[in-house]
């Protein structure tokens, strides 16, 4: 596809700025600053990921996968805010997934250790692990709120922080695991993969397209289940204090 | 601080502070409370709506630590003991106490299996009876029952720890006159029988009268009278004058 042909693409934009206009929806700037932000974003990311992949050098694939991360943290954070040390508890929970399922990966060789492979997958992970994260976040602190008195009955009763909120816990990783089995039941049928699209548009065979798509969907369950998994045995024991009671929860 | 004491003998204390003040923020909730609980005794804790009343209680359960001063339960400092250990020594059953999922068995065998212990039928058979409840209940869920025998689920669960203080936040609040009844008789039996300390938070001074030997007067967060019946009634402190005025009318 040339830049001309991209540019004629900009008609999509301008449907949904009409109908914000007619609307009075109030959403022309918003609109604007996304494409525009969206379009230099992509653009530079292509760049960088043109001259590290010309370069293949493993600082530079490192390097791409650490500032992945640390944009996932950022991004995440906000919603754990009231969990003592989040910060590093998803920095944590992020490079022990992205550590595990690389060594899975490349040593198994399914795929080639090309920055290519690496950093495209790495953003997958990382970038479905920072969702599960957030939903993962909202829904274990609504819980806790919600079972507060639950969770003291339990520590009256001679219960450990674990026990008191284990039930809280355990929801909140089923709920946060549900959206990504639930549309992998339907892949193929409701909807056909971004990235199997992709292989397919640029002329890839769609038999290979699938095997590709195959290993993402089995990567993304993968670490849905770890990041949940993970990050709530992480963060549990900063609901409570020393002494083994549950601490008040600064609201957003 | 503005204390009065009345004549309290020198019995042993089954809880005692020592200055206690307990804060959220810059809101203090407790201040500077000294006193005992004498022991194998009842005392009602009385005072109005926001005095810290509580508060008081999660403090002496290991809910929540004091920000300054100590608490001793039977002479030992809370903070020198494991939090699990104080909260099954010092039960405390509030207003509204959760019922778990599942059966009264369940929710009586909650305190064991925390543990890791099982609940036997001839205990779970001996609790339900200790506090006036039929065993066929066992079997039913713990979410159908009524106010007062939710209560005494409630008391029965705590009891399991073999605690031998028991703390109640307003267990009778929402309750009808005859359940109202019967928690207070199996309260006393409980007491006379088995000597266990109660601290008992109740709005209804009538009752207080009722099961009380002793008496706390907390408003706002400070503890202004302590004492029999008489010596409440009899206080100079124009706060609790003014308190028990009130109810009284």
């Amino acid at each position: 596809m040339s830049w001309m042909t991209l540019s004629l693409t900009l008609i999509f934009v301008f449907i949904p700025l009409l109908l914000s206009k007619t609307l009075n929806l109030g959403l022309e700037r918003d609109t604007i600053i996304a494409t525009v932000r969206s379009t230099v974003q992509l653009i530079a990311v292509g760049f960088v990921l043109k001259f590290v992949f010309d370069s293949n050098h493993s600082v530079f694939i490192l390097f791409m996968v650490l500032l992945m991360i640390i944009a996932a943290v950022q991004n995440a954070r906000h919603k754990g805010k009231a969990i003592k040390g989040i910060t590093w508890k998803l920095f944590v929970t992020f490079v022990a997934i992205e550590a595990l399922t690389q060594a899975v990966l490349l040593g198994l060789h399914i795929v080639p250790a090309t920055a290519q492979y690496i950093i495209s997958l790495s953003g997958m992970v990382i970038g479905n692990s920072m969702v599960l994260a957030i939903l993962f976040l909202n829904r274990f602190t609504a819980e806790v709120e919600a079972h507060r008195e639950e969770s003291e009955l339990i520590l009256s009763l001679g219960g450990t922080p674990k026990q008191s909120i284990n039930r809280q816990l355990l929801k909140a990783i089923q709920a946060s695991m549900i959206p990504t089995i639930e549309s992998q039941k339907t892949i193929g049928l409701v909807q056909l993969p971004g990235m199997m699209s992709g292989q397919i548009i640029a002329g890839a065979d769609p038999i290979q397209a699938v095997q590709f798509q195959l290993l993402v969907v089995f990567l993304l369950l993968a670490t849905a289940a770890m990041t949940s998994v993970l990050l709530g045995f992480l963060s549990y024991r900063s609901l409570f204090s020393e002494r083994m009671q549950l601490l008040k929860m600064e609201s957003d | 601080m503005n204390l009065e004491t009345g004549n309290i003998p020198s019995s042993p204390a089954a809880l005692e502070f020592n200055c206690v003040s307990y804060s959220v923020k810059q809101t203090k909730i407790i201040k500077e409370v000294s006193g005992r609980i004498h022991k194998g005794k009842i005392t009602a804790l009385i005072g109005p709506s926001g005095a810290g009343k509580t508060t008081l209680l999660k403090l002496c359960n290991g809910l929540i630590s004091p920000v300054s001063g100590a608490i001793y339960v039977e002479d030992e400092r809370i903070e020198e003991q494991s939090p699990m250990s104080v909260r099954r020594r010092v039960g405390i059953v509030l207003q509204n106490s959760p019922m778990v999922h599942g059966t009264v068995r369940d929710n009586l065998a909650l305190p064991l299996q925390l543990q890791g212990l099982a609940l036997s039928d001839e205990r779970a058979t001996t609790i339900m009876d200790r506090v006036g409840l039929p065993a066929s209940l066992l079997t039913r869920d713990a979410r159908e029952l009524s106010g007062g025998q939710k209560q005494k689920v409630s008391i029965a669960r705590t009891l399991i720890n073999q605690s031998q203080i028991l703390l109640l936040d307003e267990i009778t609040a929402s309750l009808d006159p005859s359940s109202l009844q019967e928690i207070e008789e199996l309260i006393v039996k409980l007491n006379e029988t088995e000597q266990i300390t109660v601290v008992w938070i109740t709005h209804n001074l009538e009752q207080a009268s009722r099961v009380g030997d002793y008496f706390w007067v907390m408003m706002n967060g400070e503890l202004r009278a302590e004492g029999s019946k008489e010596d409440i009634h009899a206080s100079e402190d124009e706060q609790v004058k003014r308190f028990m005025k009130e109810v009284l009318s």
